[in-house]
């Protein structure tokens, strides 16, 4: 619960190499912290910011503009309830109020043994499945109140561990690009030409 | 041709632009800046974020003007927008005023316009550009954003969330101009907010200029926070002296009290920034300790006196010791914190005497020699294509000149090649910093030059040489000798010597720099001088050599002090008469490029102080020596007339150049003649390097009460490694031993101190490395033994 761990800033200078910048390996590396931790440390973004080059106060701007990343401990499981203009038409409003029963927590709220934490989220683009919710971001579609409770007790009972990660893993498949795969980006300094489109655009 | 008539070459400078703003016809740069631009046509556009000496980022949009496009006019922003030929720009029809109507109330939308009970209130430029840009009204009926208020983000800066309008410049200067990036906007949308990082304060050395570019009152700074509203200051423009950057400053005064200082933009030095240090000290002038009364010796105590009776004890100790044998028994240290005219009249006072043991410097500087190289200014070094630092860590000792340094590094302009034995603020920013074992500089620097790759930067551009005393433990001869290796390299090079003390420049110009004070203090402590004058010094605290300085002041019978307050040294005067301190007196300072400023009197002196200047003459006229001036004006004149080098700095030149004038440095392409032998370091002991930090316990940090708690303490700084191999923890207290005594520190591990050396910081309370510093040694060993 702290700095990254070895193997994760092995992993982080792998990230930090396919960039020209490393500052611009600051948001995959935020991610690290978070599936290390569930939660991103002031300990790590001050490790990041070593990383990287910048200072801890930059990293938390940065990383701060986002929801996505928390700094506080969440739950196991992170519930975003959709509550944008189709989901609120089709009774997002009710599934929310229901969920707070079920959980026993208020909108926000963590409960108490730490495996869920309950949210509102803005329009996740699956309005055609309405109302719908993320847990983990991982999609459920048409949520009843009975396919509420049906979640939280398996995800209780363990039966999705497969499928839904706990918070902060945002995908189980790590991206492995070796480094003859890379892209190869040219730092913005060191770019002499003009981009193709322009060379095309030019030669018309 | 139908004419005879010559038509005269029209001169088509190619990064002239032509445009028109409101009408008129305008020349403007190639990349100019339309705000720029208008603001040097006497077109004011409204603004908040934008900054001259700052990059544009668009922020607030209050710039916003019309351009006239293919398809019609257009709003753009003029803070992000360049001129170019032919443009056509109003900055004040109706569209204009709408949308900047339309800015301010947007700003205003979350503004609690608290202006009555607000710092900026009376010179906000929300405030102000409201009244002459605003809609006088809102349609907004939202409540505002709430925040706790102010909330402190260092310890001398508060922070009231609420006020702040977003504009980025403090953060923006933070990571910008100060490289201290440790403010930032934190979260987005509405709860967007200038926040550091938890726990981790703006400890920045130049946060209070943040304050200064604040446009609202959201930064406010603790020693002037709540003190005076801005209709009640009274300003002058003077110059920072507190070290010898020289930065243009306004003294800002209410009921006979200085209340705050304020940077104003000086193209060749400070660029409207001041570091805190200066910007802050002026809390001192006001403490209690002042003295205030002539105090003279009366056994153990010191008791007040008139001015009259202390000024004729003062004169009979000097006649007496002048009477004891010849001049060579009296002794002048100082007058490197007065102004030129301070010095000038003590110079003139010296040679009246014939006496010859006089030092501006306290064994910490540089030979005086070093004004005779080829001169480098500032500017210069800032736009040198190879800027060498032979010097000491200039973020802790000229703030500013590191900031016009950094810049120099950072916007391209010049490579850095820094020699050192710790690294510095600037080793960041270093294109190569070579580290050496004090005593091996000069080996060093002749071999680093001669790396072709080195030897290729060189020969590219202008190559300025950095040089100040970079050790106070190690012998001066080195950065002398060092510097010696590099003009043999590249005679072309020039040289910006970085002498620390505010007028140390200036009164080595007029004289002040006979004889090494190291060699002063060791006659005084064989007992061949009978009268020491203390002329705003103080050697027990600033000769590196802490042993020496006791041994001469125990040996010297009578000491006169000329002093803002009782020192270490000045507490064991004789004779202890009362100075009037910055801001308190008339007249001109030389900072380290030889630029010669005015100074301004704001307020009326503490007691009945006097400057050093008259105490000169009056003890002159007691001793029967006529120094022909009567006032400082007549010093200031006399200075120019007889002294070649400040010719050119006129009363008139200074009045109409606020910028000051260069003074004619005499250069004699001089080398120093001799070199000092390379020094063998015994295994098991370890170099010691001294160096200083910004906040120390010298009087004008110790005696404001918001800069004393920033000062860091006496420690010992060790490589992480060293430490390891020592077996300390972290903090533990060591023994750290010289030949002469030892001295029990606690150690910290520091990945700038190099292995085999360990650094202390100068005159920290705690400890006192001066104690292990042996002033005849060309460089210090030092064993350090675990306590545990
Ligand atoms: S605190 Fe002041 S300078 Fe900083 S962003 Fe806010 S308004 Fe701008
Ligand atoms: S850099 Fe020196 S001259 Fe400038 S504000 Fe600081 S102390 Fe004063
Ligand atoms: S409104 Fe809920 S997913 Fe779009
Ligand atoms: S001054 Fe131009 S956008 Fe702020």
């Amino acid at each position: 619960m702290a700095r990254l761990s070895e193997e994760n800033v092995r992993l982080a200078k792998e990230v930090i190499a396919r960039y020209p910048r490393a500052r611009s390996a600051m948001i995959p590396l935020l991610h690290l912290a978070q599936e290390q931790d569930g939660y991103v440390t002031n300990e790590a973004m001050a490790h990041i910011g070593d990383l990287v080059g910048a200072t801890s106060a930059e990293v938390y701007g940065t990383a701060s503009f986002y929801e996505m990343f928390k700094f506080e401990p969440v739950g196991k499981y992170l519930i975003n309830i959709c509550g944008t203009m189709s989901c609120a038409l089709m009774g997002a409003e009710d599934l929310m109020h229901h969920a707070e029963h079920r959980l026993g927590v208020k909108l926000g709220g963590t409960t108490d043994d730490g495996l869920f934490t309950l949210e509102r989220a803005e329009c996740q683009a699956a309005c055609t499945e309405a109302p719908c919710l993320q847990v983990n971001y991982r999609y459920r579609f048409r949520v009843t109140a009975a396919d509420f409770d049906a979640l939280v007790d398996d995800l209780k009972a363990g039966n999705l561990t497969d499928e839904v990660p706990a918070h902060g893993i945002v995908a189980r498949v790590r991206q492995q690009i070796p480094v003859d795969r890379g892209v190869g980006a040219v730092p913005p300094e060191d770019v002499t030409e003009a981009p193709t489109w322009m060379a095309e655009k030019a030669a018309l | 041709m139908t004419t005879t008539e010559s038509t005269p070459a029209v001169v088509v400078d190619p990064d002239a632009v032509n445009l028109t703003i409101n009408g008129r016809a305008v020349v403007a740069r190639k990349g100019e800046l339309i705000i720029a631009a208008a603001d040097r046509n006497g077109d004011y556009i409204p603004r908040f974020c934008y900054h001259p000496r700052m990059s544009s980022v668009g922020m607030c949009r209050q710039c916003l003007v019309e351009v006239e496009g293919p398809r019609g006019p257009m709003m753009v922003v003029s803070c992000m927008t360049s001129v170019s030929e032919g443009q056509v720009v109003r900055t004040e029809t109706d569209q204009v005023k709408r949308a900047q109507e339309g800015m301010i109330e947007l700003l205003l939308a979350n503004h609690p316009l608290d202006c009555p009970v607000c710092d900026k209130g009376g010179e906000c430029p929300l405030q102000d550009q409201a009244f002459s840009h605003g809609p006088g009204e809102s349609r907004f009926i939202e409540e505002k954003r709430h925040y706790e208020k102010p909330i402190a983000i260092s310890d001398l800066v508060l922070l009231d969330r609420e006020r702040c309008i977003l504009c980025d410049r403090c953060t923006r200067f933070a990571d910008e101009v100060a490289g201290d990036a440790l403010i930032h906007f934190t979260s987005r949308g509405n709860n967007t907010q200038v926040q550091t990082f938890p726990d981790e304060p703006f400890s920045s050395y130049f946060s209070g200029n943040t304050v200064q570019i604040c446009p609202v009152g959201a930064l406010t700074a603790r020693p002037y926070r709540f003190k005076a509203r801005p209709w009640d200051l009274e300003k002058t423009e003077s110059t920072c002296t507190t070290c010898a950057v020289g930065c243009r400053i306004t003294l800002e005064s209410s009921r006979d009290e200085l209340l705050r200082y304020q940077g104003v933009d000086s193209d060749p030095v400070n660029h409207g920034w001041l570091c805190d240090k200066g910007r802050f000290n002026f809390e001192s002038l006001k403490s209690d300790a002042r003295l205030t009364n002539p105090l003279v010796r009366d056994g153990a105590s010191l008791v007040e006196t008139s001015w009259s009776s202390a000024l004729s004890t003062a004169a009979s100790l000097i006649t007496s010791a002048l009477r004891a044998g010849n001049p060579s028994r009296v002794a002048v240290l100082g007058g490197a914190r007065g102004t030129n005219e301070d010095a000038h009249a003590w110079a003139k006072l010296v040679d009246a005497l014939g006496i010859d043991s006089v030092d501006a410097q306290m064994g910490d500087g540089l030979p005086s020699a070093v004004l005779t190289y080829p001169q480098a200014t500032i500017d210069d070094a800032a736009h040198a294509s190879t800027v060498i630092l032979l010097s000491p860590d200039l973020k802790e000792e000229l703030p500013i000149l590191y900031l016009r340094l950094r810049d120099a590094s950072e916007k391209k302009r010049s490579r850095i090649l820094e020699f050192a034995s710790k690294g510095s603020g600037l080793t960041r920013y270093a294109w190569k910093s070579v580290p050496y074992l004090p005593g091996n500089q000069v080996a060093v620097v002749a071999s680093t030059l001669s790396e072709p790759a080195v030897s290729a930067q060189m020969a590219k551009g202008s190559v300025v040489v950095v040089v100040g005393r970079s050790n106070l433990a190690e012998s001066d001869e080195y950065n002398m000798a060092a510097l010696d290796a590099v003009m043999a390299a590249h005679p072309g090079a020039t040289v910006l010597p970085v002498l620390r003390r505010g007028n140390v420049r200036g009164a080595l110009s007029v004289g002040l720099g006979r004889r090494d004070a190291v060699d002063i203090l060791t006659d005084a402590a064989n007992g061949e001088i009978d009268c020491l004058v203390l002329v705003g010094a103080d050697p027990i605290a600033d000769c590196p050599d802490s042993d020496l300085a006791r041994r001469a002041f125990a040996a010297i019978p009578s000491i006169i002090a000329i002093d803002t307050f009782a020192t270490a040294s000045s507490a064991k005067a004789t004779v202890l008469l009362p100075a009037a301190a910055f801001g308190e007196k008339d007249g001109t300072t030389t900072n380290l490029e030889g630029r010669v400023t005015r100074l301004a009197r704001k307020v009326t002196v503490n007691g009945t102080s006097r400057p050093d200047w008259m105490v000169a003459l009056e003890l002159a006229d007691i001793l029967g020596h006529d120094l022909g001036a009567a006032s400082v004006a007549d010093v200031h004149a006399d200075l120019v007339s007889s002294n070649p080098a400040f010719g050119p700095a006129t009363r008139v030149a200074l009045a109409t150049h606020p910028d000051g004038v260069v003074l004619a440095a005499p250069a004699t392409g001089a080398t120093t003649s001799f070199a000092p032998p390379p020094a063998e370091k015994p295994g098991f002991a370890h170099r010691l390097v001294v160096g200083r930090k910004l906040y120390d316990n010298g009087r004008n940090v110790a005696e404001s009460p918001s800069l004393a708690r920033l000062a860091p303490g006496s420690a010992l700084h060790m490589h992480p490694l060293d430490l390891e191999r020592l077996g300390a923890p972290e903090g533990a207290s060591v023994r750290v031993s010289g030949d002469r005594t030892s001295i029990v520190m606690n150690v910290v591990g520091d990945e700038s101190v190099q292995r085999g050396t360990v650094w202390a910081a100068w005159a920290q309370s705690g400890a006192n490395i001066g104690e292990l510093i042996d002033a005849t040694k060309w460089v210090n060993d030092v064993r350090v033994e675990s306590l545990r």
